[in-house]
């Protein structure tokens, strides 16, 4: 035979490919109608609220649009250290006065006083001075508004200004790693006893960390015992770990209240063995610990299924083989069983991962202050300082770092690897 | 050094998983040094149990197995040295050929250029040299078998113990494994424990075949007295084909005895009965008996053709003879070959010393 493909016909005279093609193509579209609702649903409920959420996240246009003349104005100042012209003052004062007749300065105020605190009072004041049309139009604007307040002496309010200027920023996603871009454009740290967020990152990290280990080193033995337990036991056995997948996640968190508190049974029980003293029970709820123990419950469930359904088809023979070639039991284990369970490690960890890493409720029932989650300050943007596009910003940044974790698995384990069942 | 004769010892073994049957009963087995012997019988016979008490992942309910003299039934797995082949090969799929070869001798400690040595005497010794990169999902279902054996033969164990490692291979791979374990195992004179189920692979392999039914050794003897000489109608009827007939013995001396059947009498050779009166069940091979024969024979009866079947090498005949219609005739398929059709009558004969008179079934 020869290397060389020649192209092959069918008995009519046309391609095997087309034909082929031909005959595969109405295959293809009822395939793709099948999947086609899916793909919408999607479409509308994940990939479309993802970029608006990114949309929202850098959206920076409200300013820019209420100040077009200001920021045209502003392009001539070109001493930054010092106060701008005139024509900056004036583009300002046109600008805010409209804002004022159509009852939009407030917005404006507030957006600002986010940017640097303070702004609020001394645009209200210049709002009252509209008003009451106390200020000289023909006169020098600059000595006027100057003369309001000594804020509008400072040049650091008219940099903040400026900053304002650009439609898209990524001012919210430094905010959440506690920067900001500091007068001269520069990133910069906030200072050291106001960094919140970055805590609270590295605080989720490891609680998601340690979770998916403590969930490891527990439903390790669980999964190995449902794999090799004759089936009447392992079918009891594995409805006692599927049992809290059929309960309330909020019933389950608040079983762990019940227990955990400090009047609780795990407390009583203690003090009724002489563990701790009855004045001195520890706290157990409200922190860390609290967060620890009930995601490792809830999450236990994910690491034991992805575990059995890998140690399920290692053939018990392969043990066998390894004691009977002379490794002791721990040999044969480390060197044979527990390498054919690395698939089953993979998934479970990296699903368990991911969950604790986006966790919620728990940590905000059980949590306390010491125990909440990066997820509990996302929720807290969005319903009480209404920030969304903040808690956009921090949910893609969350977003980022799961897919991020998710590559480097990739690159040390491979995704080939992993069994989900 | 002479061989022992009692190198693996069953004494008095019981076996019971549950506490109400016994799997294994009272069983009493010696195995010689370098023997190569097979526990045949059908599926719940008690023969992988058996194996599996000598490998160690099994623990006597009584009695004691000695291993060269020494009790061992106190001796976890990996320290009895004693290498197993098992059913699906066990090979560890995440390990080379090379590693698993090396596992028994890297778990011993063994130097790395003594592994090498060994690994590559095992691996041309069952002809895959060359192999050592390959992983075992790589290999063919025969090539994978090869890795097994080597890899229960490298680490040079004193018995090596098979749990019907043939049973995933088609028949002709299977037949050329046989062969091939049969040579290894007359090469380098290890003491072979050897489970099946297949009978023709017990025959072509073994020094000595242990026939399991119900928990009990049948019959322990060499292939050929096992198949011409069986000691009751359960190892007669597990061996081989066999034409069975039930009577009641009428007469009996001392090599012969009659049989009355429904409507007849036969002559047959009396192996377990003893007195007249007793039921037995005569057990014939179909090669035994012969059409038209020549010499003089002391059973000749007539019998109608039911069914002609060929078999290429041979044609066998189903007749109707003394009230069975089951009777079985191996014809050779040689020139001379009569004319054989449905419904013919033809003369068969047999001698009385092949018509073996057993236990009832």
């Amino acid at each position: 035979m020869s290397s060389e493909t020649k192209q092959i016909l069918t008995t009519d005279g046309i391609p095997l490919e087309v034909s082929l093609k031909k005959a595969e193509k109405k295959n293809k579209i009822k395939a793709f109608l099948l999947v086609a609702p899916l793909l919408l649903f999607l479409v509308i409920t994940y990939i479309f609220p993802i970029g608006d959420m990114f949309m929202r996240s850098v959206d920076d246009r409200m300013v820019t649009n209420m100040l077009p003349k200001t920021f045209k104005a502003m392009e001539k100042w070109e001493n930054l250290d010092e106060l701008p012209p005139e024509e900056v003052y004036r583009g300002f004062y046109e600008d805010y006065k409209l804002l004022a007749e159509n009852q939009q300065h407030g917005k404006l105020g507030q957006r600002l006083n986010k940017e640097k605190n303070g702004f609020n009072t001394i645009t209200k004041k210049l709002f009252r001075q509209i008003k009451r049309k106390k200020i000289d139009e023909s006169a020098s604007l600059k000595e006027q508004i100057n003369k309001l307040h000594k804020r509008w002496r400072d040049v650091e309010y008219w940099q903040a200004i400026k900053r304002t200027a650009p439609p898209y920023t990524a001012s919210k996603y430094l905010k959440g790693m506690d920067m900001y871009f500091a007068a001269d454009g520069s990133i910069a740290q906030v200072d050291e006893d106001r960094r919140i967020h970055r805590i609270l990152w590295l605080r989720t990290l490891e609680i998601a960390f340690f979770v998916t280990l403590f969930c490891f080193f527990m439903g390790y033995p669980i999964a190995h015992l449902l794999a090799t337990l004759p089936m009447k036991y392992s079918n009891l056995l594995m409805i006692c770990v599927l049992l809290p997948f059929w309960t309330s996640l909020l019933v389950r968190t608040a079983s762990w209240m019940i227990l955990l508190q400090q009047q609780g049974i795990v407390n009583d029980f203690f003090v009724m063995i002489g563990l701790v003293a009855d004045d001195n029970r520890p706290e157990m709820m409200y922190n860390k610990v609290g967060t620890y123990v009930a995601m490792t419950q809830i999450l236990l469930p994910f690491m034991v299924l992805p575990l059995y359904s890998v140690m399920k088809t290692i053939s018990p023979s392969l043990m066998r083989a390894g004691k009977s070639l002379g490794g002791t039991p721990f040999v044969a284990f480390w060197k044979v069983y527990f390498p054919l369970t690395i698939p089953g490690i993979g998934a479970g960890c990296l699903l368990v991962f991911i969950l604790a890493i986006g966790y919620y409720i728990t940590p905000a029932l059980v949590g306390g202050a010491s125990g909440t989650l990066i997820s509990n300050q996302i929720a807290f943007h969005m319903k009480t300082t209404l920030d969304w596009s903040f808690a956009s910003a921090m949910g893609l940044m969350l977003l980022t770092g799961v897919l991020v974790i998710y590559w480097i698995y990739n690159k040390l384990v491979g995704v080939d690897n992993i069994k989900l069942g | 050094m002479s061989k022992n004769p009692e190198f693996v010892k069953f004494d008095k073994v019981d076996k019971s998983y549950d506490g109400k049957v016994l799997v294994v009963k009272d069983l009493q087995l010696d195995i010689a040094e370098g023997e190569f012997i097979t526990m045949l019988g059908p599926s719940g016979s008690g023969k992988t149990t058996c194996l599996m008490m000598l490998a160690g992942f099994e623990t006597p309910t009584h009695g004691e197995i000695l291993l060269d003299g020494n009790i061992i039934s106190n001796i976890p797995p990996h320290k009895r040295g004693i290498g197993m082949v098992f059913q699906n090969y066990a090979l560890f799929p995440h390990m080379t050929v090379y590693e698993n070869l090396a596992f028994p001798l890297r778990v011993r400690k063994v130097e790395k250029d003594e592994i090498d040595k060994k690994v590559d005497k095992a691996l041309s010794m069952v002809s895959l040299s060359g192999f050592e990169t390959r992983m075992p999902a790589q290999l063919s279902g025969g090539q994978q078998q090869r890795v097994a054996v080597a890899r229960a033969l490298v680490f040079d164990p004193a018995v090596v113990l098979m749990d019907e490692p043939l049973g995933a291979l088609d028949k002709n791979l299977r037949e050329s494994m046989q062969y091939e374990i049969k040579h290894i195992h007359e090469s380098i004179g290890v003491t072979v424990v050897y489970v099946t189920h297949d009978q023709s692979e017990a025959l072509t392999m073994s020094n000595r075949i242990a026939v399991f039914n119900d928990g009990k050794v049948q019959q322990l003897s060499n292939p050929a007295e096992l198949y011409e000489k069986p000691v009751n109608s359960f190892v007669a009827e597990f061996i081989g084909e066999n034409n069975t007939f039930n009577g009641e013995v009428v007469d009996i001396d001392k090599d012969k005895c009659k049989v009355k059947l429904a409507n007849s009498e036969i002559l047959a050779n009396p192996i377990s009965v003893k007195s007249k009166g007793e039921k037995t069940t005569v057990s014939l091979r179909p090669e035994r008996a012969l059409i038209n024969p020549t010499d003089k024979m002391d059973n000749m009866f007539t019998g109608k053709i039911e069914e002609v079947i060929y078999h290429g090498d041979h044609t066998r005949v189903r007749l109707n003879l003394l009230g069975s219609s089951e009777f079985i005739l191996k014809v050779p398929n040689s020139t001379s070959n009569l004319e054989l059709k449905v419904s013919q009558d033809i003369n068969i004969g047999w001698n009385s010393v092949d018509a073996r008179a057993l236990d009832p079934k």
